[in-house]
């Protein structure tokens, strides 16, 4: 069975990030980039189910600019099979990743798209739904525990009142969260082994699919601050500040 | 503006957060309709027909909507989507799932979690954990988007809005809920809650999360929450971790104890009106949003905290 696994380069989840001082979005020159770690959740989750058997081949695929290689590279260390960047300097939103990958899974025919469920960056949550409806497949997002026959996935969801068990027809869409597996450390004798995996780079135009951006940034701002607190001595001065805010009977 | 609002419920009752983000809907326009799919789930649309603003509520019922699957309920949603331009939903899990699959099928861009409605075609939103706020104008004919409930005080209920049954698309098939496990829980619902006592690593072990923690939340009326780190380290069920990926809260008060304020965690509670933290490191960052601070034991402190209540 084939997996295709999505990976995103994003600014790593340690970095304060700054807003510019201009309003234009946020500064990511000079700044530390990792791949999105949701990603890493689902290349893990797909290296485990080949261990297991359950999978045969994993095509790891990046868009974005030439800067993703080093995304790729790292889903390589990591146990992917090969690589594929999807090069393009247009600014991309989910709905034309959506349809970036959609081309994709046209051409490498996966059984099983295995993707972070969302990017840390833009938050947005989108990309593996999109996939799945531009492709008429089910989907099976959040995941926490994934058990692949040959004609399904069976799929332990975290949503908000607890956990769900849903089962989905294949080919399908399953999108990782938190809690699926620890990614593991990229060794650098892995590094080293995955220079010699292949990566094909596909420009972006040559797949012909409308991804320009439909939400305009008009600026980006700074959340507004809290005011700084105070340290208190003791519970009863907690007790009494809290009763004076109201907030406690 | 014709607005259609996606409404939240498990088939026995509307889930709060439908009335937050109705609120969202009633500054976009004014002609809003809401829409309730599931199964024998006609007490639920009587209750979203009370909420203020609503000009009707139309109400789909089917067996294989029952469990909300985004394959079928988005088909619904594409189904009815004609002649209106902004499809909105709150954003829990359900709309999360749905929604972005709405507008693929719509070829429109869909807008995450919105937390201000600048005018009908412009809108605010967190991103980066909420460490930046992203404005962004949308240029395709129909909005597609969630709404995050803490950012819009709900909507009243002295509404009548008339019911309308509207027919269900056929099952998608390809997809089943094999079973659900769901927290159940005496105490407030953690998005809705007016106070929360949140506890993290500092606890040390389920045992004391909740030998600690509960007499607090029994004592305020609390929700109990929780870092992903006490979710990794198995105190609580995941369901009750608050954050970038948990949930987002933003309760009176938010008690913070034993949780050092990693910016994921504060990405989902430092919009709370007044946030204490309890915590032995005193240069936590939890203290850095924080209103009012202890430092010091909170096995020690936790419980005087409670008896001092009494």
């Amino acid at each position: 069975m084939k997996v295709l696994v999505p990976v995103k380069r994003v600014v790593d989840y340690n970095v304060k990030v700054r807003v510019k001082s201009d309003g234009s979005g946020v500064e990511t020159s000079n700044v530390r980039m990792s791949m999105n770690p949701f990603d890493e959740i689902a290349v893990e989750a797909a290296v485990r189910l080949k261990e297991s058997g359950a999978v045969t081949e994993i095509v790891a695929v990046s868009a974005g600019n030439a800067g993703c290689q080093d995304t790729l590279r790292t889903a390589l260390a990591m146990g992917a099979d090969r690589g594929m960047l999807i090069e393009t300097e247009t600014e991309l939103q989910p709905l034309a990743v959506a349809k970036l990958l959609k081309a994709v899974c046209d051409m490498e025919q996966p059984r099983v798209v295995l993707c972070g469920k969302q990017a840390t960056d833009d938050d947005a949550n989108q990309t593996g739904q999109m996939l799945a409806a531009l492709l008429d497949w089910p989907q099976a997002t959040c995941a926490s525990q994934i058990v692949l026959s040959s004609d399904t996935a069976t799929v332990v969801r975290e949503i908000d009142g607890g956990l769900e068990t849903v089962e989905i027809d294949l080919p399908g869409v399953v999108t990782a969260d938190l809690r699926l597996n620890e990614p593991r450390y990229v060794t650098l004798p892995n590094l080293m082994k995955a220079k010699k995996k292949p990566i094909d780079v596909i420009l972006a135009a040559t797949l012909e699919v409308d991804i320009a951006p439909r939400l305009a940034t008009l600026w980006v701002a700074e959340p507004p601050a809290r005011p700084a607190g105070v340290k208190l001595n003791n519970v009863a001065e907690l007790v009494a500040h809290l009763r004076n805010a109201g907030v406690i009977a | 503006m014709n607005v259609l609002l996606l409404a939240e419920h498990d088939n026995a009752a509307l889930n709060e957060a439908t009335a937050n983000t109705l609120a969202a809907a009633c500054l976009i326009g004014s002609h809003i309709d809401v829409l309730v799919v599931g199964n024998e789930c006609r007490p639920v649309a009587e209750k979203a027909a009370r909420l203020a603003g609503v000009s009707h509520v139309l109400l789909v019922e089917a067996s294989h909507l029952a469990d909300g699957l985004p394959e079928n309920i988005a088909a619904q949603l594409v189904a009815m989507a004609a002649g209106y331009t902004h499809i909105l939903a709150p954003a829990t899990s359900t709309g999360k799932s749905v929604m972005p699959r709405v507008a693929a099928a719509l070829d429109v861009a869909q807008i995450s979690e919105i937390i201000a409605v600048e005018s009908p075609d412009t809108f605010t939103r967190p991103i980066y954990a909420g460490n930046a706020l992203l404005t962004v104008k949308s240029s395709d004919p129909v909005k597609v988007m969630t709404v995050r409930a803490t950012a819009f005080p709900a909507v009243g209920e002295d509404g009548c809005a008339p019911i309308e049954s509207v027919a269900a698309v056929a099952d998608r098939g390809r997809s089943r809920v094999v079973s659900r496990d769901l927290t159940r829980s005496g105490r407030p619902e953690l998005a809705s809650a007016d106070t929360i006592v949140s506890g993290g690593r500092g606890l040390a072990s389920r045992e004391n999360f909740h030998a600690v923690l509960e007499p607090l939340a029994d004592r305020l009326g609390a929700a109990l929450g929780a870092t992903r780190a006490a979710v990794d380290a198995g105190f609580v069920a995941n369901d009750l971790q608050i954050g970038q990926t948990g949930k987002i809260v933003a309760p009176q008060l938010y008690i913070a104890v034993g949780l050092s304020g990693a910016i994921q965690h504060l990405a989902g509670m430092k919009d709370s009106l007044i946030i204490v933290a309890i915590n032995k490191d005193a240069e936590a960052p939890i203290f850095q949003v924080a209103d009012f601070g202890l430092v010091g034991d909170l096995f020690e402190l936790v419980p005087a905290l409670t008896k001092a209540l009494d």
